[in-house]
Formats: structure tokens, C-alpha cells, sequence
């Protein structure tokens, strides 16, 4: 071994090339495989892509580092599945660019949590989150209630999306700044809306001024709406059986497609 | 191959460049451990985020991170292994002045560039990898001229061998930039916006980041200061590297199975099972090379244990080396999925990189500058040794502090949010484990405090010494 090494220490071409062989394997082995889509992410009823409010609240949401202090995955653990809901699945975070699964938790997971508290709570607990929770040591946002929600370029947002694989379509692009709007209010006809992105969208004056589609109603429209896309009446985690059928089903389906190619050749 | 290179040729190296990296490591590591004291404190007392957007702990976070990693850690790497490459090639760093001043200035740029767009809300959201695709972009150019000086220099040594130091410095220099493309592959909003979306979502995004986070830490936080180890730890105690054969296979193991441990980062998520173990298993090989490493750089001192009493420039690799040994233990035990279920999204993990970044990485980063200061500026010796002492307990005593308190405050909360009680029921609620945090997260800031007073220490050390009228002109 010894000798042979002799080689390669003696040209640094060589050592070159060898270095980039050894790092490359390891990460091709781990990630290629992830992109064959139907086993890595679950088919689901009720994931759609975020509202152009919504969407302009996850850029809040990220602009401001949330993920340094609040994770959005409940792990398949007992004391996480009882604190925070149903475990996350693969397919809830698959509109998310990036994810946002987050690393540490200085305050509480949010993946789960749409719905549990008022939109009233929420806009007093992002001004001044001491006000609700004493002990906390979240900043405060009130600065969110006084910029207006950049809503007018959203729909490039959604162009560039949608190239990357989110399906959103042409009519929710171009509709996309009056959706926000009509989102965030109570006294518009919100029926299109509904029917773009369906009936679970909250449709409200999330910060509690009329006035403005603010910062905070983004924000708020965002975490209200966090967890509560999937319908998990209708999810049934795959058993290994099951899994392993799909997966010779794909395989049958990918033999017999380069079999037509042949054929074809 | 086995004995520390002889100096004593003519050569003509090339310190111009080396000095500005000196400089600009010792500012950037002052700058960003105030930073970390900064966001430590506001952990300890909220008020501290002043309600302004600009200062909220969210924005100042990554300002912290890439302060301490790229832009101290980034800089004592370009002056440790442009040094190191002349060095032991016995050649005149290759280039010409303007291609070093692009480097060196062109690094600098991406950083206070990044920087700036953390605070005003610019970022990509990817921990380690805020920056977006602007200064991305200003760096891919900025690193390919750092490989290509790296390695003409090297093709052009006098040397036939090439110094195991060196073979770390490449590695590291080529897999970051693998790591920096992939990662970093998005779309611009618009051409004249700061924003980008990245070709990658959910849980492909997921593993395709902590593949390239974890490698932030293999090869930029390990392989490139492993680099550091192999050349001033044997220099600096005058004895060669304890085991040729040992660096062979610390070299080509710990390159191979490194990159592999990224999904111990997703344990019990929705990443698919198989990765997640596959991450395990070879976070706990990791540990051999590791170790590995470790008794190379701390067996090179058989026969100079002595030194240690009297050179404190040499504790501070040593002890580097030991908390290298210490982290490089606790990581692949975190690896291990029921450790995992515990210590994840806690303080224990915030520990465990500080024993690694605070013990390991910077602590050899001080080493090394020390030894180097006194050269590049053609000095017999540092002001004062007894100030580098000083530095040194300011600095371990500091990062006693800190570990300790965010194992008690780690494993605390991963205990208390899986009590319960008799009922059945969870037992705290969160915000009871947050209350129990806040003593530690006081000691925490008051270590850092004390790391960023040794580092201070360091600078005005280094200001004497440059500035010293007595001893110049003296080659070493």
C-alpha cells in the first residue's frame, strides 16, 4: 500500500482526481435515489401550493431566520406526536424552497400549528410575545404591522415556482396580487379564491386592521394555515408489503418502458 | 516524508498576502465571537433584540455563524495553508500580487456582502448557507483563483513529495466547492433581485443541505485545520509526525466516510428511513478516523512532552487537538438514533459544535497565528508569551463554561419534554423548560465573554509585536 501511495503523493494531479472520486460517492449514493419521487414522498389528499398570501408569509417567515429557533417536523416519537400533533410526512413540506424542517428548538415545533390559537393571539404574541407568554424570549415583531405585505410581485414568485416544480396555474398567477388581497379581507368575494385553492383556506382580516394587507396579516395567514393541508383521515402509512409491491411496480414500469425503447430502436 | 520540513533554503516565499489574512482573521474572529456573546445574551434577556427587525436575534444569528466560520475560520485557512503550501514546496507562492489581492479582497467582499443581507432580511434560508446568489456567485470565482494558486504552487515544488498537510488542504479546497455549487444551484427571482428560489424542495432539499452542512464541518472545520495540525503541531514541537502510515489512512478514510454522515441530522424524520440509517452507520465509523487523526497530532509529541510547560503556543495546539478528540467522541454517540431522539433540536447540539468550533477550530487557529505572526512580519519572537498564556486560560476556561452549561441545559430539556406524569400525560409544558434554561444560558454568554476577552488579549499581542521597532529584520 505503502508504494502505490508513493505514486500518488508525488503528483498532485493524481491526488486530484482520487480526492473528488472518494467524496463524490457517498453523496450520490444518499441523494440520487431521493429523487424517485414515489417512494420518497407519499400521495396525500389535500396538499396544494400556499396562497399568494401564504407565500408572502413563508418569505417572512424566512427572511426572518425563524428556523434558527422553531423546527417544522414532528419527529415519529411518543412525547412529539402527543405535544404537537401527527407526525410530518415527506409530502407536506414538498412545496417548501427550501424546507424548513429547522434544527433546534428554542421555542416550540410548528409544523402543526395552524388552528390552535386565534389570529388575535398570534398578531399580540409576534408584537410583543411577553405580553401572552411571560417567560418567552422570542424578539418581538411589532414592525410587522406597520409594512405592508410585499404583494405585488408575488406572482414572479409563483412563475419561478412553478418552474421548480410547484403546479401552480396560470390563472393562479394572474390572479395572484388580488387573491392576496381578497385573503386578507372579509368584505370581498372571495368564491375564486375558494375554488383555487380550496375550502380550507381562511379567508380573514388576520392582524385586525381592515385598513392594509400588512406584514403580519402575511405572517399570520401563514402559521394558521401550517399542518393543516394534509387530510390525515385518509392517510395510511405503507406497510413493508405494500412498499415493497409499489416498488416492483415501478420497477416493472421502468423495465417495460426501456423494453419499448429497444423495440422501438 | 516523515521528518517536519527544513526551512532553511532560499527561497523567497511570498508573505505580502499572508499578512492580510492574518489581520483580517484576527478582526473577523473578534467581530464574530461579539456577535455570538451578542445573540448568547438576548437568549438570557429578550430585551436585548431592541424590537427592531434589524436586530432581532433571527437576522443576527447567521451574521454570528458566518462571521465565526467563513469569515475567521475562511481567513486563517487562506493564511495557514498558503503559508504551509510555500513552505513545504519550497517554492514562491504562485501568481501574480493582483490575483492575490483579487482572492484576498474578493473573499473579504462576500463576506461583508453576506453579512449586510443577513441584517436587512436577505437570505436563503439554509443554515451555513444564507448567503444568496449574488455573493455565491462572487465567490465561485474568488475560490477557483484560491485552487489554482493552491496548486500551481504545489506543481511547482522542489519537494517530490507532497506534505500530508497538504493533501487536507486540497481536499478541503475541492469539496468545498462542490458543496458550495450543489447547494447552492437556484433560480433569481428576477435578475435585479436579491432573492432566488433553489432547485430543490422539501425533503430532497433537506438531505442535499445537511449533506453539504455537515461537510461544512468535515471538510472546511476539519480537513482544512487537520491541514493546520499536520504542520505546526510537528513544527512547532520540533518533532516529526508520529505515524506516516497512520496520516495515509486518516487521509483517504476520513475523506471517504465524512461525506456519507449528513442525514444524522434528520433522524426520525420524513427523509426515508435507509438514509437516515445509512448516516448513522457511518457517523459511527467516523469516530476511527477521527480518533485516528487525533493520535497523530498528540503521539507527535512523544519525547516533547516537556514543551508544553514552556511554550504556550504549543498547548494551544495541543489542547485544540484533545477538544478535537473530546467532540469528535460526543458526535458519532449524538448519531446514534435513540441518543439522537434525545439531544436533537437541544442545547446538547449547540454544545457539541461549540466544543468542536470554540476547542478545536479556533484554538489551533490561535496556535497557528501565533507561530505565523512573528514570521510574516519578520520578528524574533511574539511581544509577550506570558499574554499568550493569559489568552489561553481565558479561552479554555470560557469554553468550559459553555459546554457545560448547554449539556445541563441540553439534556435537561431533551428529559423534560418526554416526562410524564403519573396520569400519563406530558408532565412540563414548554415554556417550563424554557424557565429552567435561563441560568444557563447566563453562563453561556458570561463564557463567551471570557472567549472573546482572550481573543482581544490575542490582537493587542499581535499589535506589539507588528509594531515592535527592536527585533525586525530577524529571519527565522
Amino acid at each position: 500500500m505503502l508504494q502505490h501511495h508513493d505514486k500518488i503523493e508525488r503528483n498532485s494531479i493524481i491526488l486530484l482526481i482520487l480526492t473528488v472520486v472518494v467524496i463524490s460517492i457517498g453523496g450520490l449514493v444518499e441523494i440520487a435515489p431521493l429523487f424517485r419521487l414515489e417512494t420518497t414522498i407519499e400521495k396525500v389528499e389535500g396538499m396544494r401550493p400556499y396562497t399568494p398570501l401564504e407565500l408572502a408569509g413563508a418569505k417572512i417567515y424566512k427572511r426572518e431566520g425563524c428556523y434558527g429557533c422553531h423546527s417544522q417536523q414532528v419527529r415519529v416519537l411518543r412525547d412529539e406526536v402527543e405535544r404537537y400533533g401527527h407526525y410530518s410526512i415527506a409530502a407536506e413540506s414538498m412545496y417548501d424552497y427550501p424546507f424548513q424542517w429547522g434544527s433546534k428548538r428554542t421555542g416550540p415545533d410548528l409544523a402543526r400549528i395552524g388552528g390552535k390559537y386565534s389570529d388575535e393571539w398570534h398578531t399580540r404574541h409576534l408584537i410583543n410575545p411577553r405580553d401572552v407568554v411571560p417567560e418567552s424570549i422570542m424578539p418581538g415583531y411589532k414592525f410587522l404591522t406597520e409594512n405592508d405585505a410585499k404583494i405585488a410581485g408575488i406572482a414572479d414568485d409563483m412563475e419561478v415556482l412553478r418552474k421548480i416544480g410547484v403546479p401552480y396555474t396560470d390563472e393562479m398567477i394572474q390572479n395572484g396580487v388580488s387573491d392576496a388581497v381578497i385573503q386578507a379581507s372579509t368584505e370581498r368575494e372571495s368564491e375564486k379564491l375558494i375554488q383555487r385553492y380550496g375550502k380550507k383556506v381562511n379567508v380573514r382580516d388576520f392582524d385586525g386592521n381592515p385598513q392594509r394587507v400588512s406584514e403580519m396579516d402575511a405572517l399570520v395567514a401563514y402559521l394558521q394555515m401550517l399542518g393543516t393541508l394534509v387530510d390525515f383521515t385518509k392517510f395510511e402509512p405503507l406497510t413493508i408489503k405494500e412498499f415493497n409491491e409499489m416498488n416492483a411496480k415501478i420497477d416493472n414500469k421502468q423495465q417495460q418502458k426501456s423494453n419499448e425503447n429497444k423495440n422501438a430502436k | 516524508m516523515t521528518s517536519t520540513h527544513n526551512t532553511s533554503s532560499a527561497v523567497d516565499y511570498n508573505y505580502d498576502i499572508l499578512k492580510l489574512f492574518t489581520l483580517a482573521a484576527t478582526f473577523w474572529g473578534i467581530f464574530g465571537f461579539f456577535a455570538g456573546v451578542l445573540i448568547a445574551s438576548q437568549m438570557a434577556f429578550p430585551i436585548l433584540n431592541l424590537n427592531l427587525e434589524y436586530t432581532s436575534f433571527g437576522r443576527l444569528r447567521p451574521l454570528h455563524t458566518s462571521a465565526v466560520i467563513f469569515a475567521f475560520g475562511g481567513n486563517v485557512l487562506f493564511a495557514s495553508s498558503l503559508f504551509v503550501v510555500q513552505r513545504t514546496s519550497a517554492s514562491r507562492l504562485w501568481g501574480s500580487d493582483s490575483l492575490h489581492k483579487f482572492i484576498f479582497w474578493g473573499y473579504q467582499a462576500f463576506i461583508v456582502i453576506a453579512a449586510l443581507g443577513y441584517i436587512f432580511g436577505v437570505t436563503q434560508a439554509k443554515e451555513y448557507a444564507e448567503p444568496e446568489w449574488y455573493a455565491d456567485l462572487l465567490l465561485l470565482p474568488v475560490w477557483i483563483s484560491y485552487f489554482i494558486v493552491f496548486i500551481m504552487t504545489l506543481r511547482n515544488r522542489k519537494e517530490p513529495h507532497i506534505y500530508v498537510a497538504n493533501w487536507f488542504f486540497l481536499a478541503f479546497i475541492v469539496t468545498v466547492a462542490i458543496l458550495h455549487i450543489v447547494n447552492n444551484l437556484s433560480i433569481p427571482l428576477r435578475i435585479d433581485s436579491t432573492q432566488s428560489y433553489p432547485l430543490f424542495g422539501g425533503v430532497q432539499s433537506a438531505m442535499i443541505q445537511w449533506w453539504y452542512g455537515h461537510n461544512a464541518v468535515g471538510f472546511f472545520l476539519t480537513a482544512g485545520f487537520i491541514g493546520i495540525m499536520y504542520y505546526f503541531v510537528p513544527k512547532r514541537a520540533n518533532r516529526p509526525v508520529y505515524s506516516y502510515r497512520l496520516s495515509i489512512l486518516h487521509f483517504w478514510s476520513l475523506i471517504f466516510i465524512y461525506i456519507w454522515a449528513g442525514p444524522h441530522h434528520l433522524h426520525y424524520t420524513s427523509l426515508p428511513d435507509w438514509v437516515q440509517n445509512l448516516g448513522m452507520t457511518f457517523s459511527i465509523m467516523l469516530w476511527m478516523p477521527s480518533w485516528g487523526g487525533m493520535i497523530n497530532g498528540m503521539m507527535t509529541l512523544s519525547g516533547a512532552w516537556d514543551k508544553l510547560r514552556t511554550d504556550p503556543v504549543l498547548r494551544f495546539l495541543i489542547t485544540a487537538v484533545a477538544f478535537y478528540g473530546m467532540s469528535t467522541f460526543e458526535g458519532p454517540l449524538m448519531s446514534i438514533k435513540s441518543v439522537n431522539a434525545l439531544s436533537h433540536y437541544t442545547d446538547w447540539t449547540i454544545g457539541h459544535v461549540h466544543s468542536g468550533a470554540l476547542g478545536w477550530v479556533a484554538l489551533i487557529s490561535f496556535g497557528a497565528l501565533y507561530h505565523i505572526v512573528p514570521i510574516l512580519w519578520g520578528k524574533k519572537e511574539l511581544y509577550s508569551t506570558k499574554l499568550v498564556n493569559t489568552h489561553f486560560w481565558l479561552a479554555t476556561v470560557g469554553i468550559v463554561l459553555y459546554i457545560v452549561a448547554m449539556w445541563i441545559s441540553g439534556i435537561s430539556q431533551g428529559l423534560m419534554w418526554r416526562t410524564y406524569n403519573d396520569m400519563g400525560n406530558l408532565q412540563y409544558s414548554f415554556i417550563d423548560v424554557l424557565r429552567a434554561s435561563h441560568p444557563l444560558y447566563v453562563v453561556r454568554a458570561l463564557g463567551g465573554l471570557l472567549f472573546l476577552g482572550g481573543a482581544c488579549v490575542m490582537a493587542y499581542n499581535f499589535y506589539k509585536t507588528i509594531n515592535d521597532k527592536t527585533t525586525s529584520n530577524q529571519l527565522i
